[in-house]
C-alpha cells in the first residue's frame, strides 16, 4: 500500500501543517470572541439603506465607544462588538450609530459578563482534555485483545496525535482567519473542535478495528504489510464517509443561517483534516511504531 | 424473507404515518395532535440571562438550600408577568470555597431587556434598622444637606441625592438584623373608622417567620423607646417608635400608601425577597426576524444537504444506496419524533447537529454496504448471505466509531452552556438512532428485497455493485 510505503512523505505533510499551525497560533494569536473575553455584542437591521463602515466609524469615533469593531452581515445587518454595556449604554451606543432615515431594529444583543467568559474558558480546556483522556482509555480497552506486535495502549496513543495533528490545524487556520478577517473563536468554535474530536477517532477506530482484524485472520506475517491490506480495504469506505459528512456541511455552510456559518466552516477543515490523519497519519505511524520497536528490541 | 417484507412494509407505514403526524402536528392549530417543535430563545427570539449570586454570607452547608429558595423566588417573579415557557435554572461551578454560583433565567419572547431586568429586580428589598444612639443630630443633618445644596447651586457637576440620602439614613440607622428574609406574609389592612390614634390610609401588615418573630421579640425589648425604622429598597417609611415588646411576630408598616400602592406593595412582599443577593453577569437578547431567519436558513440546508447526500448515496451505492435513503428517511422521520414529542429545544447550533448527524448516519450504511461488497468477490455467496455476512462483520467497527461519538457528546453535554447542550443532545440522539436505523432498517429493507435467493444474475450484480463500473 502507496501510504505505508511512503509514509516519511505523508508524516512531513502533516509535521509541517502542524508546525504552521502552532507558529499562526503563537505568533498571530488566537482572536477570541466575547464568549470568552467578556464584552457586549449589538447586531442592528437597518433595512434597505444601510449606512457605510466608514459613516459609522466617523460617528463612533467622536463617542466613547470608539474601540468598536464594526462587521457588515447579510444584506442589511452590522454587528458591533465592544466592550461590556450595560443596558442604559446600549441605548446610548444605538442612539449614536442610528445614522440615515429608516428605524433601526436591534435584532441581537449580548452582554457577556467576566463570570460566564472565565468560566467558559475553564470549562472548555477541561471539556478537551476529559476527551482525549477517555478517548485513550476507550482506545485502549476496546483494543485490549490486540497486544502483538504492538500493545493496546499505543492505538490509544496513536490515536492521541491524530487528535491533536486534527485540533491544531483548524486552531492554526483560524488563527490565520482571524488576523486577515477578524473570525473570531467563539463558543461554538470550542463546540466544533470538540465535535471534530469524536469524528476524526470514530474514522481511526474503523481502520484499526480491520487491523485487528486482519491480525486475528494473519492475512500476512508481515506487521507493516498487514496495516497496508488493512488500509486498502477501509479506504472507500473512509472517503466516501468523510465526503458524506463534507457534502451537508457544505449545504449548512452555504446555506444556513449566519450564526452556524463559521462553526460548519470548522467542522469542514476538521472532517478534511480528520479523514487524511486517520488514513495518513494514523496507521503509518502503527507500522513505524513498530519497526521502532523491533529494531530497539535488537 | 416473508418476515422482512411484512417488517418493511410496516416500517414504510410508520414512516408514512410518522411524517404525517410531524406535518399535521406542526401546521394545523386546531389539529387535537398539534404540538409545535419546541424552538430554543436564538430562533424564537428572547432574552437569556446570567446573574452571579453573590453567597459570600451562606453558610457553606446552606448554599444549595439558598439557591435554591432564590430559584423559586424567581421562578415565581417570572410567572407572575406572565412569560410563556420561561426557564429558571441555578448551576455551580467548581467546588467548595471556589464555586461560582449562578442563576439563568430564560425568557421566550421577551427582547425588551429593560422589561426582564425588571421583572426580575421587582421584588422590593424590605429592612428594619434601628436608631444609632450616636447619630447626628437634627442641626447636624441640617447643616449637611444646606452644603449639599449650596455646592449644587454652585457647581455646575450633578449631585447624586440618592447617595447622600442614604449616607445620612445609615448615620442615623444601624441595621437590625430583621429582613424581609424572615418575612411569611404581607397583607393590606385598614384602619377601623373613627377609632382615635389610628393611621389613616391602609397600612401594611407583616408576619415573621418563627426566628423572624423571635428577633422581633428581642428587638423590641432591648430598643423600648427608640424607633424601628423600616425601609423599603432603602427608602425610609416609617419610623414607629417601640413602645412595648412585639411577641407575636406582626409588624405594622403605616406611611402614606394608597390603596393601589400598598397592594402592589403586598403582592410583591409576598412574592419574596431574595435569599441571597444577585448581580447581573451576562445579558443576551435575540430578536424574534433574526431567529426566523436563521431557522429558515437552517430548514432550507438540511433539505439541500439531504438531497445532495441521497444523490450521492444511490449514485454510488446503487440499489442499496435506495435503501440507504430510504432508511435515512425514516431516521429522519425518528429523529423529529423524538424532537416533538419528548421535546427536545431546537436552536441553531441543534439544527447544526441535526445537519451533520444525517451526514454520519450514513456512515453506518457505508460501512455495511462497503463490507457487502467485499463478501459479494465470493462467486460461491448468494446476495443474502452476502447481506447478511456483511452486516455482521460491520457491526464491531460501527459500535466502537459510535461510541467515541457517544462519549465526545456526553462532555460536550456536560461542558456545555444552553446552546451547546442542544447541539449536544441533537447529535447523541443522532447517533443513538442512527446506529438502530442502519442495523435494523437497512437491513429489513434489503433483506425484503424480491432477489438474493438462488442464482446471482447479471442483473444483481449491477444494482448491487457500487462506484464506477471497471
Amino acid at each position: 500500500m502507496f501510504v505505508i510505503k511512503y509514509r516519511k512523505i505523508f508524516f512531513g505533510i502533516s509535521l509541517v501543517a502542524a508546525a504552521l499551525s502552532l507558529g499562526a497560533i503563537g505568533f498571530l494569536g488566537l482572536n477570541l470572541g466575547i464568549d470568552f473575553t467578556g464584552g457586549s455584542i449589538v447586531e442592528l437591521n437597518y433595512g434597505a439603506d444601510r449606512p457605510e463602515i466608514a459613516e459609522l466609524r466617523q460617528a463612533l469615533e467622536e463617542s466613547d465607544f470608539s474601540e468598536a469593531t464594526i462587521q457588515p452581515a447579510g444584506e442589511e445587518s452590522i454587528i458591533f462588538r465592544l466592550g461590556a454595556l450595560d443596558e442604559g449604554q446600549k441605548e446610548a451606543f444605538i442612539d449614536i450609530v442610528s445614522i440615515g432615515n429608516q428605524e433601526v431594529r436591534e435584532d441581537r444583543f449580548s452582554a457577556i459578563g467576566p463570570t460566564l467568559s472565565s468560566e467558559l474558558s475553564f470549562r472548555g480546556v477541561i471539556a478537551v482534555i476529559l476527551v482525549v483522556l477517555l478517548i485513550v482509555f476507550f482506545i485502549a480497552f476496546v483494543f485490549r485483545g490486540v497486544s502483538r506486535p504492538v500493545s493496546s495502549w499505543v492505538y490509544g496513543g496513536i490515536a492521541i496525535v491524530a487528535l491533536l495533528h486534527d485540533v491544531i490545524i483548524p486552531a492554526g487556520i483560524f488563527a490565520v482567519l482571524g488576523h486577515l478577517y477578524g473570525i473570531e473563536i467563539d463558543t461554538l468554535f470550542l463546540t466544533a473542535v470538540l465535535t471534530i474530536l469524536g469524528l476524526s477517532v470514530n474514522d481511526t477506530i474503523v481502520v484499526f478495528d480491520r487491523i485487528r482484524e486482519n491480525l486475528q485472520k494473519k492475512v500476512s506475517k508481515d506487521f507493516s504489510e498487514t496495516v497496508g491490506i488493512s488500509l486498502q480495504q477501509t479506504f472507500a469506505r473512509s472517503i466516501n464517509t468523510s465526503l458524506t459528512v463534507i457534502i451537508v456541511l457544505l449545504a449548512l455552510y452555504f446555506l444556513g443561517g449566519t450564526t452556524t456559518r463559521e462553526f460548519a466552516l470548522v467542522l469542514l477543515i476538521g472532517a478534511f483534516v480528520g479523514t487524511y490523519s486517520s488514513i495518513f497519519l494514523a496507521s503509518p505511524l502503527l507500522v513505524a511504531w513498530e519497526k521502532w520497536q523491533k529494531k530497539s528490541n535488537q | 424473507m416473508t418476515f422482512h417484507k411484512v417488517l418493511a412494509v410496516l416500517l414504510l407505514i410508520f414512516g408514512v404515518a410518522g411524517g404525517y403526524f410531524i406535518y399535521i402536528s406542526e401546521t394545523d392549530a386546531n389539529s387535537p395532535w398539534y404540538r409545535p417543535f419546541s424552538l430554543g430563545l436564538d430562533l424564537s427570539g428572547g432574552t437569556h440571562l446570567v446573574y452571579e449570586a453573590d453567597v459570600s454570607e451562606v453558610g457553606l452547608g446552606e448554599i444549595d438550600e439558598a439557591m435554591s429558595a432564590l430559584k423559586d423566588v424567581i421562578e415565581r417573579r417570572v410567572n407572575v408577568f406572565g412569560v410563556s415557557e420561561p426557564l429558571v435554572q441555578v448551576e455551580q461551578v467548581g467546588f467548595g470555597d471556589g464555586a461560582s454560583h449562578k442563576l439563568i433565567v430564560e425568557l421566550p419572547g421577551v427582547t425588551d431587556v429593560e422589561e426582564a431586568l425588571s421583572i426580575i429586580s421587582e421584588t422590593p428589598v424590605l429592612e428594619f434598622k434601628l436608631e444609632r444612639e450616636d447619630g447626628p443630630s437634627q442641626e447636624e443633618i441640617n447643616t449637611q444637606v444646606n452644603s449639599v445644596v449650596a455646592s449644587a447651586s454652585t457647581s455646575s457637576s450633578t449631585v447624586d441625592l440618592t447617595s447622600v440620602l442614604a449616607n445620612i439614613s445609615d448615620s442615623l440607622y444601624k441595621p437590625s438584623g430583621l429582613s424581609g428574609k424572615y418575612l411569611e406574609k404581607a397583607q393590606v389592612v385598614f384602619a377601623q373608622a373613627g377609632s382615635p390614634g389610628a393611621p389613616q390610609g391602609p397600612s401594611i401588615l407583616v408576619n415573621f417567620n418563627n426566628e423572624g418573630a423571635k428577633l422581633l421579640a428581642e428587638i423590641t425589648e432591648q430598643n423600648l423607646g427608640k424607633s424601628l425604622a423600616i425601609f423599603l429598597d432603602g427608602e425610609l417609611i416609617s419610623a414607629p417608635v417601640i413602645q412595648s415588646q412585639i411577641s407575636n411576630g406582626e409588624a405594622q408598616i403605616t406611611g402614606q400608601f394608597t390603596i393601589d400602592e400598598a397592594k402592589e406593595l403586598t403582592r410583591n412582599l409576598n412574592l419574596g425577597a431574595l435569599p441571597v443577593p444577585i448581580e447581573l453577569d451576562t445579558t443576551q437578547t435575540i430578536g424574534p426576524t433574526l431567529g426566523q431567519a436563521v431557522l429558515e436558513k437552517g430548514l432550507y440546508a438540511g433539505v439541500i444537504g439531504f438531497i445532495l447526500l441521497s444523490l450521492f448515496m444511490i449514485l454510488w451505492y446503487r440499489l442499496p444506496g435506495v435503501v440507504a435513503v430510504l432508511a435515512l428517511i425514516v431516521y429522519t422521520i425518528i429523529i423529529l419524533l423524538i424532537f416533538k414529542l419528548v421535546p427536545v429545544t431546537i436552536t441553531a447550533a441543534g439544527i447544526a447537529g441535526f445537519i451533520l448527524s444525517i451526514g454520519i448516519a450514513v456512515d453506518a450504511n457505508i460501512l455495511i454496504f462497503e463490507r457487502m461488497k467485499e463478501e459479494l468477490k465470493d462467486k460461491n455467496k448468494s446476495l443474502t448471505e452476502a447481506i447478511t455476512e456483511g452486516f455482521k462483520r460491520a457491526w464491531l467497527p460501527i459500535r466502537d466509531s459510535n461510541l467515541s461519538g457517544i462519549i465526545s457528546a456526553v462532555i460536550l453535554f456536560w461542558f456545555g452552556t444552553s446552546l451547546i447542550k442542544g447541539f449536544a443532545l441533537v447529535l447523541l440522539i443522532g447517533i443513538i438512532v442512527s446506529m438502530f436505523s442502519a442495523i435494523t432498517i437497512t437491513r429489513t429493507f434489503l433483506l425484503a428485497l424480491p432477489v438474493g435467493r438462488g442464482e446471482r444474475s447479471k442483473l444483481i450484480e449491477l444494482l448491487f455493485g457500487s462506484g464506477f463500473p471497471k
